[in-house]
């Protein structure tokens, strides 16, 4: 999972404190891990450092987080392209899959022409599969059986997220 | 506009009373292609096919086959046109259980007027091809459910057609029957340079395609027309 892009895409919807964006990783992204502050306060460190972001002034208070974080036209043209493209077709995508739809929807973007996109992508490499599969040794064959078992998975949860796409852009709106 | 399409649909529209099935669906079919027609249930899949096929007319928009307008036609020369350029494989029900599997594939001939003897002999070959070559005098209701699709597809192609619409072809088989049945069908196509186009919600069916579309909403979209999915 990218944290780093997770990041950036909450700080897209508007301006946040680090406390914030740990907050809405875990609840969404976090799979019942939560995201540690270092490793949030580090990210949003290097995303300064490369222009993505920029921290406001040190508000009044205590604690570290004083700075409110703002997305920069960079930042905000990383988010853009990351969401509208498939990932490569390998196993174990959920996470990644499940975050660009889920901040697709709060930012509003085509999140059904992402899962489109990426049903095609998984398509493409089960054709190669199927392939290998007519072709390769019986070796092969079981290993490429294997690889498409996991794709059909994630084309199964494609085919339901895309027919429940309006209700959980309310669920992740809502919140 | 693919100008080599052999079978092509242009925003063609086909309501059920006020349900509309299919809006504006638009499509494009090369000579020896195998398009996997995908989507969710009630988005207008069969609906399309049957468009394609000519077995509908569509409320509006236009199908041509070949170079000539198809939903056109009148009803006399759809049919013929379906009878002579066109083959069928359903989910199940398309076999005459009472008549020998030799009799099931030999029909479509005898009703186009084939000499008797020529019909079961084309037959023959075709079950042969489908490793079906021991069944020849079994009647189809005996039949497991691969075998019996084995048996539609020999009768699909037993007339050499141009194009095979098939619906849904493995939806009643388990996946491992599923898949052989495809493969024999897929294969057998691409021997002959036959077109097929297949419903299909199977992502191993449609990954035995050349190309997938997506029907959703009675609408077509074609993700490699935009270039996402390359
Ligand atoms: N004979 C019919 N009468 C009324 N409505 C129909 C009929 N056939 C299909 N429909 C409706 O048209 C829509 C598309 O159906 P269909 O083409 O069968 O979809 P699919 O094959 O994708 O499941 C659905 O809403 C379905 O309920
Ligand atoms: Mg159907």
């Amino acid at each position: 999972m990218s944290v780093p892009l997770a990041l950036l895409g909450l700080l897209e919807r508007e301006p946040s404190h680090g406390y914030d964006l740990k907050r809405d990783y875990d609840t969404f992204f976090g799979g019942g891990k939560s995201l540690p502050f270092g490793q949030v306060y580090s990210t949003l460190g290097r995303l300064a450092r490369d222009g993505k972001v920029t921290a406001g002034q040190n508000e009044p208070g205590d604690g570290p987080d004083r700075k409110r974080y703002a997305i920069t036209p960079l930042g905000s043209g990383e988010v853009e392209a990351w969401l509208a493209e498939p990932v490569a077709a390998e196993p174990y995508l959920h996470t990644v899959l499940f975050t660009k739809v889920v901040l697709s929807l709060m930012l509003g973007r085509d999140a059904a022409g992402y899962l489109d996109a990426q049903r095609a992508t998984h398509l493409r490499r089960m054709r190669e599969l199927t392939e290998i599969k007519r072709t390769g040794n019986l070796v092969d064959a079981l290993l490429a059986d294997h690889g498409m078992f996991r794709l059909e998975a994630d084309l199964r949860w494609i085919d339901i997220t895309q027919a429940r796409l309006g209700a959980l852009a309310e669920a992740v709106r809502d919140r | 506009m693919i100008v080599n399409a052999l079978l092509r649909a242009e925003e063609i529209s086909r309501s059920y009373g006020d349900t509309p099935a299919l809006r504006e669906a638009s499509l494009s079919v090369t000579a020896g292609e195998v398009l996997a027609v995908m989507g969710p249930s009630g988005s207008g899949k069969s609906t399309l096919l049957h468009c394609l096929a000519g077995i509908f007319t569509p409320d509006s928009g236009e199908v041509w086959f070949d170079g000539r307008r198809l939903d056109t036609l009148d009803d006399g020369r759809r049919s013929e046109l379906r009878r002579t350029a066109f083959g069928f494989v359903f989910q199940f029900g398309q076999l005459v259980p009472e008549l020998t599997v030799a009799d099931n594939v030999a029909l479509p001939l005898l009703l186009g007027r084939t000499r008797r003897k020529d019909a079961y002999a084309r037959a023959a070959s075709w079950l042969e091809r489908l490793e079906l070559a021991d069944l020849g005098g079994r009647r189809t209701g005996e039949l497991s459910g691969g075998q019996a699709q084995r048996v539609a597809i020999a009768r699909a192609l037993v007339t050499g057609p141009r194009v095979v619409f098939a619906d849904e072809p493995t939806g009643a088989l388990d996946s491992l029957t599923g898949e052989l049945v495809m493969e024999l069908l897929v294969a057998l196509a691409r021997e002959e340079g036959t077109t097929v186009i297949v419903v299909t919600h199977d992502a191993r069916v449609a990954a035995s395609a050349d190309r997938e579309i997506v029907v959703r909403d009675g609408r077509v979209t074609d993700p490699y027309a935009s270039g996402v999915g390359r």
